[in-house]
């Protein structure tokens, strides 16, 4: 199966019930198969005139209480962000896929890269916090796609899935379970305020239909949800809310594979690197290499970074040209190797092991 | 007729921020009495607006609301209508954010004549952002980014919906109160998209700069500046000028196009 076809099959078992998308170079399987499947389960397939438009109305469609979702690649992304700060000041839950493939512009439509990494966290004005994770196999595609729709209901915070072409297009074997594990959206006590939140910071969720009469705003609001935009305590206390709802949860949702934390040299990945990375601790054993691929990259959990006490260096291969290197090295007193590969392809295991070569 | 007006209102969201003599009020009411006289619900009555004056309304709405992005709402609403085609989708909006900004959103929502219905207080101008032009401000008017006068041909909101495909299109103005609740109230109606323009004073943006000053003058001049649009037609066929500076009002079209977004 094809990781875009895996993707959407992930976001049909977990339930979406709403697809809004644009077509763009490399993520368009996904939408063409939620159009062949959603109307066959009740569910909708709309096609919206540009990426703004797939944005807002996926969120209108989660306010009825649809577990909804887009795909889409680098100029769409960016056509998106200001409705993604929307859903992020709203807390809709809602689940952006970005099949990445070169930038700037128009950059390179048919090859992978990872040149959004940044832009996915910061790329919305405003101080914002979300969730993204990455693939590294078809596999993946399915199960961190169910795994984003679950996130996205329970922190009520738009969630991305951050694949590329290289994974997005690769065919494997994967296994479809009869059933996924849903965590459904909390509802909001009826009596209580719908932007007030307990001790997790996530308020219920007011949806729309049932009776509540809420308001939704992009303006800063208060517990009542009315606008409050010039009042500094409450666009302060909202918005580090919605900041640390996410960020103070980060190590308990973290999500990876670590592997010898007793190496000296260790490599950090996340995606496609993932893979060559697996390739050369296989056929070099005799290097003693440790590894940590990061499912999840956002938010970033730095503490499993202490996870290697004989650490002398990281590395980190990214298909771009050191973006999540940065996160790194700034939680880190041990030497981080950047390896940026752009163009469109993955590290090669020769290009790895060159670095490896450099080291000894 | 249900006369329980005070229901569809948030009362603990009063006073309201529109300026002194602001017609969006005047819309807002001719609104809701349409809505009220539909028998709708408010649990399945949903309010959506952009960015802008008269996308405030729903904030002062007790029914579930969505405020969005600016330009944008078309397209929320597309999404609340799509998943669920049993709840009533009223859109508020003004000329700049639906015909600059939203312009796209506009007219493929037309296209698909989704079963919403578009409200739009055309005030002429920017008024939240302090009095710039806008695609509706007329040649010769002074905003703050037109200060020597408009330079640009406007656009007509109600052709615009039309030959995009909407399914209902009327225009009156804020003088017009019966004629434009009884045009939204048939708007409502309407399977498919309802589009309602309504000609609204803003004296503080607009009128102070162009020597109409008080609400007063500019409601004077929607009512001496508007033609119906069979007496437009008439002089037209009968070969005579249609004066200018004039507001073509009364209903442009109601068909039957096929809508999407209704209940099977």
């Amino acid at each position: 199966m094809q990781g875009n076809i895996a993707c959407a099959e992930g976001a049909l078992a977990a339930g979406c019930s709403f697809f809004g998308g644009y077509p763009i170079t490399p993520s368009t399987e996904v939408a063409e198969f939620m159009a062949k499947e959603l109307p066959k389960r009740g569910g909708v397939f709309i096609q919206m005139e540009d990426e703004l438009g797939s944005a807002g109305s996926i969120i209108g469609a989660s306010w009825t209480g649809a577990r909804a979702m887009t795909a889409t690649s680098g100029p769409g992304f960016s056509l998106m962000m200001e409705n993604i700060g929307y859903a992020i000041m709203t807390e809709t839950p809602i689940v952006f896929v970005n099949i990445q493939r070169g930038g700037p512009s128009t950059g390179q439509p048919t090859m992978g890269a990872q040149g959004d990494m940044m832009q996915c966290r910061f790329g919305s004005h405003g101080d914002i916090s979300i969730i993204a994770l990455v693939p590294s196999s078809v596999q993946e595609m399915f199960d961190l796609t169910v795994k984003a729709f679950n996130l996205a209901d329970r922190f009520r915070v738009p969630v991305f899935l951050m694949s590329d072409e290289t994974i997005g297009h690769m065919r494997e074997k994967i296994i479809i379970p009869d059933e996924v594990e849903i965590v459904p959206r909390k509802l909001l006590e009826k009596g209580e305020l719908p932007f007030k939140a307990g001790p997790d910071g996530v308020p219920g969720f007011p949806q729309f239909g049932m009776g509540y009469g809420v308001h939704v705003t992009g303006l800063t609001h208060d517990e009542r949800g009315y606008p409050e935009a010039t009042n500094p305590e409450v666009h302060a206390n909202l918005v580090k809310r919605l900041v640390s709802k996410v960020e103070s949860k980060r190590h308990e949702i973290a999500d990876y594979d670590l592997v010898n934390p007793e190496a000296e040299t260790v490599f950090i990945t996340y995606g496609p690197a993932t893979r060559t990375v697996r390739q050369i601790m296989h056929d070099h054993p005799e290097k003693n290499l440790g590894h940590l691929n990061l499912r999840i990259v956002w938010p970033f959990p730095e503490k499993l970074l202490e996870a290697f006490p004989n650490v002398k260096h990281f590395i980190m291969p990214e298909m771009n040209l050191g973006q999540m290197v940065r996160e790194v090295r700034q939680h880190t007193a041990v030497p981080v190797i950047s390896v940026p590969k752009i163009g469109g392809e993955m590290h090669s295991p020769a290009e790895l092991l060159a670095v490896l070569e450099d080291l000894s | 007729m249900n006369d329980d007006y005070e229901k569809w209102y948030r009362e603990d969201r009063l006073p309201h921020i529109y300026c002194p003599g602001c017609g969006n009020g005047t819309v807002i009411n001719a609104t809701i009495h349409a809505v009220n006289a539909m028998g709708w619900e408010l649990d399945n009555t949903i309010f959506i607006s952009g960015i802008g004056c008269s996308s405030r309304a729903p904030g002062y709405i007790s029914t579930d609301s969505l405020h969005t992005t600016h330009g944008r709402a078309l397209s929320f609403a597309t999404g609340v209508k799509m998943a669920r085609p049993d709840f009533n989708v009223v859109v508020f909006t003004g000329d700049g954010d639906l015909s600059a900004i939203g312009g796209n959103h506009f007219i493929h929502a037309c296209r698909r004549n989704i079963d919403i219905t578009v409200i739009c207080m055309n005030n002429m101008i920017y008024g939240m952002t302090g009095g710039q032009g806008s695609p509706c401000t007329p040649v010769g008017a002074i905003s703050t980014t037109t200060p020597y006068g408009a330079a640009e041909p406007v656009f007509d909101l109600a052709e615009l919906a039309m030959a995009a495909g909407a399914n209902y299109v009327s225009r009156w103005t804020t003088y017009h109160v019966k004629e434009l609740t009884k045009a939204i109230q048939a708007g409502l109606e309407t399977p498919g998209f309802s589009f309602i323009e309504s000609m609204t004073q803003c004296p503080t943006s607009f009128g102070r700069r162009n020597n109409l000053r008080t609400a007063s003058l500019m409601v004077e001049q929607m009512r001496t500046c508007s033609m119906l649009i069979q007496k437009k037609n008439r002089l037209e066929a009968e070969g005579k000028p249609v004066p200018p500076h004039r507001w073509t009002v009364g209903e442009f079209v109601r068909r039957n196009r096929p809508v999407l977004g209704v209940k099977p």
